[in-house]
């Protein structure tokens, strides 16, 4: 027999044997196709609002914009505030923004080693925690958000969701099969390894910069 | 890994005397607990998300062997080549076998207890490859060859000064004194590793059974680097993992970063179904996932089972005086705490960890923190007995515990003993207040504490007293 089927008999074998609790019931299938929603916390209140709060609380810093043609200007004002290079790798999506009227220049392409920015979309964004959901697939390097220094997303103010449960529940109906990452940000890289205190940019991001579009 | 726990007694009596160990327990200890209270403090119906949690996981172990089949064919659907180990030799060789055939020569590795249990690492290096972990604090402890003594923050025994010693001796770069350089340190060190490692190892914190994905749960993002630079990804996990739904995430997900680092939500939490895609511009060629049974199906089967709920958030090791005061190395084994005070007894047998069940006040402080309620001081009390029963307690203790249950269930005379010790005792002890050594079993009691003088009558006399008085 092999490990798999060893492995599987003795689970069997110890839930006939052991004291089984299972106040939940039903089987496996069941749950798997329905899966209900747990209890959550008391999030009543704006969702922009708390998402921008728990975005402060994760040391990301945050600014709101009407449209999409008002990126570049705002990705300007944050790079010329923190002293930081005026030039990005992008998403695909946003390589026809004016960029050159913003004085930056861009790449659009996955980041490597010494790229020092990198601006991505998001899927969605999550109010209860401040964090942003990106999804791996066509057109969405990872590495946008993971390898430089500074890492600048763009989320539409509509796709603020209340917790985690909503954005499964959007791409169950969106998206269908998980990508090969989900991956959820919440503010820059960090450590308290040593001594427990805290330090930023351990091995992604020193800095998480939201960009609000309304429109 | 090698199990040391039988020597705990000196191994711990040791820890205590450790100045700077002392202090690095110190600083630790309020960090966690603090920030947890805070946290938990925030919400509205904490009990009944963890009530909730703590169902679910006992509804997984109920139904396991569906779930893990379940989590097996999405994994598979998706392009997840899937294995499974029922011995530490066993999940090690598949590593590197897999290694091998993809001609590796360095990876990276994102934190994982079950390859410390394992004892990974030596094994790969072993076979000619090289590895780096990634976590700080990993990476601190691999540079310094020694092992975890915390689950979530293994290097919290060492302190800022050792860390500054150990960089400047392995980097061979000038000393650096604080916390931040020493990071940025490390980064630097770590960066081009990241970018040329052919193949990342990661552990898994959770699998989904709803998706076959794996997720990882980190701070510094160097496990989103693993999952996703190196051409091949390797996840280790263990079958207790697995979770119905991602709804059942989502509810993990309030739990276990609270209960560990007091984070409303950890940085990065990564999740990963299958290498990557066809129309994907980065991600592993090929991705494994390596599923160990070594000792879970035997607490399956008994009655220690609920200490399979543990979703390793480090909770009960914060909160418990006993780790406050001696440190993760004394446990002797992977898992340090209450919770391995359980396991590594349930794990690797009770004769060779027979003081840990003891290593406890049963002060229950961890059961009242644990987000998915399992009750540590009664699964360690019933290790206790087991500990009787199999006749692995010493003759003194035993013949000690059957006078004390002979008295104990005797009214009358355990009201004459304890009247005539009450008694004694005073005249022992004089006016100092304390006698300062006792006889017999009680010799090692007074080994490193005093024991206040009796008052000459005992609780029942002066109850009784009361009584007559009040009706009087």
């Amino acid at each position: 027999m092999s490990a798999r089927e060893n492995i599987l008999a003795r689970i069997r074998s110890a839930n006939k044997t052991g004291k089984v609790s299972d106040v939940i019931g039903g089987s496996a299938a069941d749950r798997l196709t329905s899966s209900p929603i747990s209890p959550i916390p008391d999030l009543t209140g704006n969702v922009t609002d708390r998402f921008k709060q728990r975005c402060e609380d994760a040391a990301s810093t945050l600014d709101e914009v009407h449209q999409m043609e008002d990126v570049p200007k705002a990705v300007s004002r944050y790079l010329t505030e923190k002293e930081l290079p005026m030039s990005l790798v992008c998403w695909p999506e946003f390589k026809n923004l004016s960029w050159s009227e913003s004085n930056i220049q861009f790449e659009s392409r996955g980041a490597i080693g010494d790229d020092k920015v990198g601006l991505t979309g998001s899927y969605c964004a999550v109010a209860e925690t401040g964090t942003l959901v990106l999804l791996s697939g066509q057109d969405h390097h990872a590495t946008t958000s993971l390898l430089p220094e500074t890492h600048i997303a763009v989320v539409r103010r509509d796709r603020i969701l209340k917790t985690m449960e909503e954005a499964w529940q959007l791409m169950r109906s969106e998206v269908g099969l998980l990508p090969r990452q989900v991956a959820f940000i919440s503010g820059p890289s960090r450590t308290a390894d040593i001594e427990m205190t805290l330090v930023y940019g351990a091995h992604g991001p020193f800095r998480v910069h939201v960009i609000l579009v309304d429109q | 890994m090698e199990i040391t726990s039988q020597d705990f007694k000196a191994v711990s009596s040791a820890k205590l005397k450790d100045e700077k160990l002392q202090k690095a327990l110190f600083q630790a200890k309020d960090g966690f607990v603090v920030s947890r209270a805070k946290v938990v403090k925030e919400l509205d119906n904490f009990e009944a998300i963890r009530q909730a949690a703590s169902d679910v996981r006992d509804h997984c172990l109920a139904h396991l062997d569906e779930y893990l089949e379940a989590w097996e064919s999405r994994a598979q659907a998706a392009g997840t080549i899937v294995h499974w180990a029922e011995s530490y030799e066993e999940l090690n060789a598949i590593v590197v076998k897999i290694a091998q055939d993809n001609r590796v020569k360095k990876i990276i590795k994102s934190k994982s207890m079950v390859g410390e249990e394992t004892g990974l690492n030596e094994y790969v290096e072993g076979h000619g490859i090289e590895v780096k972990e990634t976590d700080l604090g990993e990476y601190i402890i691999q540079q310094a060859g020694e092992h975890p003594s915390h689950i979530i923050a293994p290097a919290t025994h060492k302190s800022k000064e050792d860390v500054s010693e150990l960089f400047a001796k392995k980097h061979d770069r000038p000393r650096l004194e604080d916390a931040e350089k020493l990071t940025h340190e490390a980064r630097e060190i770590l960066r081009p590793h990241f970018l040329d490692a052919d193949m990342g190892i990661t552990g898994a914190n959770f699998m989904i059974a709803e998706t076959g994905s794996t997720v990882i749960v980190t701070n510094e993002g160097n496990g989103r680097m693993t999952t996703t630079m190196p051409r091949v990804h390797v996840a280790i996990s263990s079958i207790e993992k697995c979770i119905p739904t991602l709804d059942d995430f989502a509810l993990m997900m309030r739990l276990l970063p609270r209960s560990a680092t007091g984070q409303v939500i950890s940085n990065y939490v990564s999740m990963t179904t299958g290498p990557k895609r066809n129309e994907d511009l980065d991600g592993p060629g090929e991705f494994h996932v390596i599923i160990l049974d070594v000792g879970r199906t035997r607490v399956l089967g008994s009655e220690l089972r609920e200490a399979l709920r543990c979703i390793r958030c480090g909770a009960c090791m914060n909160h418990c005086p006993v780790y406050q005061n001696v440190g993760g190395h004394a446990y002797g084994w992977v898992y340090p705490g209450p919770i391995g005070s359980v396991l590594t007894p349930a794990y690797n047998g009770l004769e060779n960890a027979i003081d840990l069940p003891n290593a406890a006040t049963l002060c229950n402080q961890c059961g009242v923190v644990c987000p998915v309620k399992i009750p540590l001081p009664d699964l360690m009390r019933k290790l206790r007995e087991k500990q009787y029963e199999k006749n692995l307690k010493s003759k003194t203790e035993k013949w000690s515990l059957k006078v004390w249950a002979y008295v104990a269930t005797r009214p009358k005379i355990y009201s004459m003993v304890t009247r005539v010790m009450a008694r004694a005792g005073k005249i022992v002890g004089g006016n100092s207040g304390r006698i300062r050594k006792m006889i017999f079993a009680g010799q090692d009691w007074t080994k490193h504490r005093d024991l206040p003088t009796p008052r000459g009558r005992t609780f029942r006399d002066i109850y009784l007293n009361s009584k007559k008085i009040n009706k009087g």
